[in-house]
């Protein structure tokens, strides 16, 4: 190790604090923003210590129905975000656990057609193939459903692969020593596979959640009835810089129960987190 | 390596693999051919039938001024995001790497941002500079800089540049602080013994080792910026003012869903397809070389 001079550690203290600084301080703005009344946002510089109008903004937000996006209270459109990121995340771990399992541990012809079929989605991301695929909503009436939302987003080769790469880890005499006691594909699976694959599936779960939550241009194309929004589209929705009576307190109380879901979420599963990023990407 | 073990079953693992399946030749094999298909075709007005015309729409997509420009943007867009994001990230991760008290408080506080929607971080930067309410925008003017980002190409551009890297800069510093911690300690040593100074010891031997995160980060940033930055340039700017930031995505939806240009539309999803493709695979060219030399 090689030793440092304290004015190195504090000069590294200095930049870090000044980099954290510079990362928390536009949500730190937005969590003062949304305790000012009308009045003071509209005229800036905004104070840098919170107002007294928390209590009211946050109770007109969350129970008052906000006027700009068609009267739908806020709870509505937590409700919906939460059901989408949570359906998206649920969703792609059950069915990237199915189909890697039957890819790792069974031999079946077209298996590596199969494979690759789901690998390539990887180059196919929505935007890429945004109107053939909105059509395709409409052919099967998905639009402004919560099937709708959720259903394309779920196939991943990302979550396949991993499971994948983690399965092929597993030793075969653990696969043969299940076998020769007599266990069959599926109790092999849930008395073993799944308890194995725990920190995976939480570290995914975490990064899908999140994946989920900010979604934007497939809601935005999928939602036309207000009450559909996921909380990001409704936020969008409110903000008019033209327009004179944006209700810019209740946008700020928006903003902040639209950021702090996912933002708990990370920081209370860090460790998987971290995890589970640096090493499904590598 | 040895044959694994494996289950006898036939039908079942076709089971096991259908839902992924039929989801993933729904919503991504379908809808690609059509855009493929679209892209050969042009529909008449009324939407009423369409006819073959070859390479035209790319022909003229790619002549079309608008495009070079949404190309421009992107590229300068792109390049602008992942420097700024990266440079930041690496800055704080080195930091970071040479405290030993607080490491991960630090962490804590840096890795917010991954969790706020691009749309949002864009609302977020937004509020700090928006000529009517934004705190900051009143200071700029108080010092007498000319800031309107609605009015000024420039300034936009900068504005939808420091929210996609804000957004990105704790998802690098989590990865370069990775890499710096694999770094062997015994080679910096080394060449403290050999009297490098510390600057020295960065250029010359941590970052060329830190090249596979670099580069990796590279991609994954340049993929972002492409890509997952529609929210941001939607939610902030909407493209203008003007074109100064209609970004190669940004314009498929516009020519897609508010213009309805459907041929064009659909020859700019397959350049969008191909530049994922070439990304796609630089990336796993990457991947595997690194498996090689471990």
């Amino acid at each position: 190790m090689i030793g440092q001079s304290p004015i190195r550690t504090f000069i590294a203290h200095a930049v870090l604090i000044l980099g954290v600084l510079v990362v928390a301080f536009p949500i730190y703005y937005v969590l003062v923003a949304s305790t000012h009344s009308l009045q003071t946002i509209l005229r800036p510089p905004l104070p840098l210590v919170p107002g007294d109008q928390g209590w009211a903004n946050y109770s007109t937000a969350l129970f008052g129905g906000v006027g700009r996006i068609g009267g739908v209270a806020v709870g509505t459109l937590l409700f919906n975000s939460t059901v989408v990121a949570l359906g998206i995340a649920i969703g792609k771990i059950i069915i990237s656990l199915l189909s890697a399992y039957a890819i790792v541990f069974f031999r079946f012809p077209g298996r590596m057609v199969f494979f690759w079929l789901i690998f390539i989605t990887l180059m196919l991301p929505v935007e890429v193939r945004i109107l053939p695929t909105y059509k395709v909503m409409v052919d099967l009436n998905l639009i402004d459903t919560y099937t709708g939302l959720i259903l394309p987003l779920i196939a991943s080769a990302t979550a396949t692969l991993l499971f994948r790469q983690f399965f092929m880890t597993i030793p075969g005499e653990l696969v043969e020593a299940a076998r020769v006691d007599g266990a069959g594909p599926w109790r092999f699976f849930r008395d073993i596979l799944l308890p194995l694959s725990r920190t995976n599936i939480a570290a995914l779960f975490v990064i899908l959640f999140i994946y989920g939550w900010t979604q934007y241009l497939w809601p935005l194309l999928v939602t036309n009835r207000s009450d559909m929004n996921t909380i990001v589209i409704a936020l969008r929705k409110m903000i008019s810089f033209a327009d004179a009576d944006t209700q810019w307190h209740l946008v700020m109380v928006t903003c902040v129960l639209a950021i702090l879901p996912p933002v708990l979420v990370v920081v209370l599963m860090q460790r998987w987190f971290v995890r589970g990023l640096v090493e499904t990407e590598k | 390596m040895t044959p694994r073990v494996v289950f006898p079953n036939k039908l079942l693992p076709y089971l096991l693999v259908a839902p992924q399946l039929a989801i993933t030749l729904i919503f991504f094999y379908w809808p690609a051919s059509q855009a493929l298909q679209q892209s050969l075709q042009r529909e008449d007005p009324f939407g009423l039938k369409s006819q073959f015309v070859g390479l035209a729409n790319f022909r003229k997509v790619l002549a079309d001024p608008n495009y070079i420009n949404a190309l421009q943007v992107t590229v300068i867009f792109s390049v602008a995001t992942a420097f700024v994001a990266m440079a930041v990230a690496l800055l704080l991760a080195v930091q970071a790497d040479k405290v030993v008290r607080g490491k991960g408080f630090y962490r804590t506080l840096m890795i917010w941002p991954y969790a706020v929607a691009p749309a949002i971080a864009g609302m977020l930067w937004l509020f700090l500079f928006s000529p009517s309410i934004g705190t900051f925008a009143v200071l700029m003017r108080n010092l007498g800089i000319a800031w309107d980002p609605l009015l000024n190409g420039n300034q936009a551009m900068a504005l939808v540049v420091a929210a996609a890297s804000w957004k990105q800069i704790s998802y690098n510093f989590l990865f370069f602080v990775a890499g710096l911690q694999a770094i062997p300690k015994s080679l910096i040593e080394a060449a403290a013994i050999d009297g490098a100074r510390e600057t020295k010891r960065f250029w010359t031997i941590v970052f060329p080792l830190l090249a596979p995160t670099t580069f990796f980060l590279l991609v994954i940033n340049t993929t972002y910026a492409f890509f997952d930055t529609f929210g941001i340039i939607h939610a902030v700017t909407g493209g203008g003012p003007g074109k100064a930031t209609e970004t190669l995505v940004y314009k498929v939806y516009n020519d897609g869903f508010v213009n309805l240009v459907l041929g064009d539309s659909a020859a700019q999803s397959v350049i969008l397809m191909v530049i994922v493709i070439a990304l796609t695979a630089v990336q796993f060219r990457y991947v595997e070389r690194k498996v090689h030399y471990g």
